[in-house]
């Protein structure tokens, strides 16, 4: 089976100081990957790294690309394993309003804050060449539903909104084009514990029913127990454990995953 | 009579040289926003310096020149500009669209049609389609480059959904050639199908954003829009008053405190050349 991504010594220095260094690891079609680690462990860099957010230094970051429809414009002979550090920055961009999606801590990151829901939603429709109006506006409908906002709620503005809505909206905006990787970056950072677990059901919910492979970078060692079937802990800037997320979580072998195990406040 | 102590309208020569070649590549590629380096003219930004430039650059003795204002021959804008260079150039000026053979427009394209052998220089105040969408003119540069339009699109989402229709009435986006998207400057949509196809030159000077772009003769320009709210020209569902024109584009005119108002051509050559036709509205003294 070909991994759908393939991450392949991806490092990164910001001058003398290691962003992160010589991570490799596949990510199978399917699959929850979790991140997790403390602030500055490099997390966020490697996410970047991958997203196409930031160049890495070294390192390959191999995607398998979806074969182009008969009829599309695209090329039609470079498809399959493709490197996406050294593709080209169209194609890159195209990747990462169609296969790719990417969900931010700070929903005003990802939105845009003075453009409806229904607007926010269409987006990316429109971006990769939807032109009727009532179409877009049902997919709008639709998605919003799936996240549970009430379509009654459309045409208004995203700051009107509550930071878990905000949240929700961004995941419906990314998830609209049908991605197969999406990039999550601290999805339920920021929010209260409620909202936070309604949030997480939602998103375990939409990526087993989409049959969405997902890298999630997180602090939280209960989101990643929900979400991620496997999951990488980080340490300055290196990977020091990996495995399953049962298994990292409950037999910590590495004296870092170790405390980070045992740092969990039980309530 | 010509002011000797100005170069040929007002500008150096290497001045209008840099600017030509500017206009040269503008043409060269219908709708990219060329960088120039603009110069101080004596008007404030805002009342076309852009487009006094772009003039100045492509005027020559022989050249008789129109400068219009929303329409209007006798607005403050247009009687400045033209005295300008009647001072700076000593070229003839005329008000009559078919006599000139460069006209310097802010906000109205003529109502008659344009011919082979003119220049229309358009006046631009804000040259970037994507500004008040994305804010970062690195960003936007980059999505022209990379044909990325969406955005363009949800601004009209916008426009349907909070108004049931396209509400953007001017400065209204047109894709150029299937490639650029390109703001017309704010000419109203009425105006916007007049831009395709058309034999003059036409050339867009922005002075303070530094920019100049063009569309050459017979070039398509192709008003954005959805299948199913497709994109329609629109004015004032009235018949000019003075002159009874039925196709031309109307500026509402308030006439006194009781609700009066008349609607009279805003194109004032197409207008009082068609009075003196003979032709009479219902306002008409």
């Amino acid at each position: 089976m070909t991994p759908l991504l393939s991450v392949q010594g991806i490092t990164k220095h910001y001058g003398a100081h290691i962003g992160c260094a010589d991570v490799s690891f596949d990510l199978y079609p399917g699959e929850v990957m979790g991140i997790v680690g403390e602030s500055g462990s490099g997390k966020s860099t490697l996410l970047n790294c991958m997203a196409g957010h930031l160049a890495p230094d070294a390192g390959r970051v191999v995607f398998d690309t979806r074969k182009p429809s008969e009829g599309d414009a695209a090329d039609h002979e470079n498809h399959g394993p493709r490197d996406t550090v050294t593709m080209s920055e169209p194609e890159r961009r195209m990747l990462s309003r169609t296969d790719w999606a990417f969900v931010h801590q700070h929903a005003r990151d990802g939105l845009r804050m003075g453009v409806s829901a229904g607007g926010n939603v269409g987006e990316r429709l429109m971006a990769v060449g939807a032109r009727n109006y009532a179409s877009i506006r049902d997919q709008a409908t639709d998605w919003l539903g799936r996240v549970e906002i009430d379509a009654g709620r459309i045409d208004d503005r995203p700051t009107t909104f509550s930071g878990g809505m905000q949240q929700r909206l961004q995941i419906a905006r990314n998830l609209v084009t049908g991605p197969r990787l999406v990039f999550m970056d601290e999805p339920t950072g920021g929010l209260d514990v409620s909202v936070q677990a309604r949030l997480l059901d939602l998103l375990r919910g939409l990526v087993r029913d989409m049959g969405l492979s997902a890298i999630i970078v997180t602090h939280d060692l209960a989101v990643v127990r929900l979400l991620a079937d496997r999951i990488m802990v980080m340490k300055s800037g290196r990977v020091v454990e990996s495995g399953l997320t049962d298994q990292v979580l409950d037999d910590p072998q590495h004296a870092y995953s170790q405390l980070l195990v045992s740092s969990v406040l039980q309530v | 009579m010509t002011d000797q102590a100005y170069n040929f309208a007002y500008l150096d020569e290497q001045t209008k040289r840099m600017i030509r070649r500017a206009i040269l590549k503008g043409v060269a590629i219908p709708g990219y926003q060329v960088p120039f380096a603009s110069r101080e003219m004596p008007m404030p930004y805002g009342w076309g310096t852009g487009g006094v430039q772009v003039s100045a650059a492509v005027l020559t003795p022989d050249d008789t020149l129109k400068v219009i204002d929303q329409g209007a021959d006798d607005t403050t804008n247009a009687v400045s500009i033209r005295s300008f260079f009647e001072r700076t150039a000593g070229v003839a000026t005329t008000t009559a669209t078919r006599a000139a053979t460069v006209i310097q427009t802010r906000h109205r394209i003529p109502e008659e049609p344009l011919t082979e052998g003119q220049i229309l220089v358009y006046q631009v105040p804000i040259p970037e389609p994507l500004r008040f969408l994305e804010p970062r003119e690195s960003e936007t540069r980059k999505m022209h480059s990379l044909e990325e339009y969406g955005l363009m699109h949800v601004k009209l989402y916008e426009d349907i959904s909070r108004h049931g229709h396209i509400a953007t009435s001017y400065a209204y986006p047109v894709k150029v050639e299937g490639r650029y998207v390109m703001d017309p400057s704010p000419i109203p949509k009425f105006d916007n199908p007049k831009l395709s196809g058309t034999p003059a030159i036409q050339l867009f000077g922005a002075g303070r954003e530094q920019r100049i772009y063009a569309l050459p003769p017979y070039t398509q320009a192709v008003s954005l829009d959805f299948d199913d709210h497709p994109f329609t020209p629109s004015k004032a569902d009235h018949p000019c008053g003075l002159c009874a024109a039925t196709e031309s584009y109307l500026d509402e005119v308030i006439t006194d405190d009781q609700g009066g108002r008349m609607f009279v051509c805003s194109d004032t050559d197409y207008c009082t050349a068609r009075q003196a036709a003979g032709h009479k509205g219902k306002d008409a003294a």
